[in-house]
């Protein structure tokens, strides 16, 4: 059960969502901009970031809708699995393993990036603009999976429920919510 | 310096949201929600959560404004901040803050760290739904927040006097409003 009220039937972060909508609103623009606008690292890069983060944060809605979300894009789980346990043998760039490399750094505290790390990222081709988005997506996970963990959502084991959300954030962003009515509820149809 | 070609005009988070306004404008508006929107805790105790929790990541930069943002509400009680910092169990705050901070400070660790008794803990001293949800939340963003100034190698000043005066004005005008000019000075310069 949640640690408050939370609107009944609305998983992991649709249920802080629904509940304030006044910071709902910043937070999925947010990660629009971060996961699903144009960019020079593809969506699926960066939904792998957000999986990985997740996954070192040991926050199961968040690692298996973003899993998801990052297999719709690249069209083969075995990545994301690959990626969440040992991403050096992971079959991603090597430009994305230094991004990652910094990514699981700032997870555990900013202050570890070292200008090795980032000279590093830099030498496989990486651009100021991805080091910076690479730092914002793995600080921004920082949150939004304490906000979910840190209100005792419900986040419900089943894979089929984190397959449809990431076909839609996948297709769709974030500015709209991939889950619109209650799960595991009679829906009526017409 | 920074890990990547910030301003060095713009120290702290400044920089790195002058870089990229995209990511700014959201980031602007969840603190604005958060710190200074309608709520029933004030906006000191709000800030001396965020406080406490960029001193727990210790980040220099955040806790050294979001203290002085904070005593600038507080009537320039710069000691009450620097105990809450400290020792907050200690500090002149009311038992409902101290409940909450001790939720904040579970967050700034792990959300899962939090338990239905700490929970209990805070509406025993009248904490309601909404300030458990804000309190979390702040909590949490902030780690971002935190992670972000850190993550970027950004400049972090030393100079108290220098988040003294702009912890002021932010306490008067207010996150965007302040943003605004640094990140229409960046287009205005980008444009030339």
């Amino acid at each position: 059960m949640a640690h408050i009220e939370l609107p009944e039937g609305f998983p992991g972060i649709s249920g802080g969502f629904t509940y304030r909508p006044e910071t709902a609103k910043p937070m999925r623009e947010l990660a629009h901009v971060l996961l699903h606008d144009e960019n020079t690292l593809t969506s699926g890069e960066r939904e792998l970031i957000a999986a990985y983060v997740s996954s070192k944060n040991d926050c199961h809605f968040c690692q298996a809708s973003h899993g998801a979300a990052a297999t719709c894009h690249l069209g083969d789980p075995l990545v994301v699995e690959q990626v969440k346990t040992d991403f050096l043998s992971a079959p991603v760039s090597e430009k994305l393993k230094a991004l990652l490399k910094i990514a699981g750094k700032v997870q555990q505290d900013g202050k570890l990036v070292t200008a090795e790390d980032v000279e590093a990222a830099r030498k496989q081709g990486a651009t100021d603009k991805e080091i910076h988005d690479t730092v914002l997506i793995a600080a921004a996970f920082s949150m939004f999976n304490r906000y979910v963990d840190g209100l005792g959502t419900w986040q419900p084991r089943d894979p089929e429920m984190y397959a449809r959300m990431g076909r839609h954030l996948a297709d769709e962003g974030y500015k709209e919510p991939s889950i619109k009515q209650p799960v595991g509820q009679p829906v009526h149809a017409g | 310096m920074a890990h990547i070609a910030l301003s060095p005009d713009l120290p702290g988070i400044r920089g790195a949201m002058a870089f990229r306004p995209e990511t700014a404008r959201p980031l602007n508006a969840l603190v604005e929600v958060l710190l200074t929107g309608p709520s029933t805790l004030t906006r000191g105790e709000r800030e001396l959560i965020a406080t406490y929790v960029s001193s727990r990541n210790c980040t220099h930069y955040c806790h050294s404004i979001h203290g002085m943002i904070a005593a600038a509400h507080l009537g320039g009680d710069e000691a009450l901040v620097k105990q809450v910092k400290t020792d907050f169990m200690q500090a002149a705050i009311s038992p409902k803050l101290k409940a909450l901070l001790t939720i904040a400070g579970k967050v700034q660790q792990d959300g899962k760290l939090v338990t239905a008794v700490d929970v209990e803990a805070a509406r025993v001293l009248g904490a309601s739904d909404i300030e458990i949800h804000d309190t979390v939340l702040i909590a949490a963003a902030f780690c971002m927040y935190n992670r972000y100034v850190d993550g970027l190698g950004t400049d972090q000043p030393d100079d108290e006097a220098l988040y003294r005066e702009r912890g002021r004005r932010v306490a008067r005008d207010g996150y965007v409003t302040v943003s605004e000019e640094y990140l229409a000075s960046n287009a205005h310069a980008a444009a030339h």
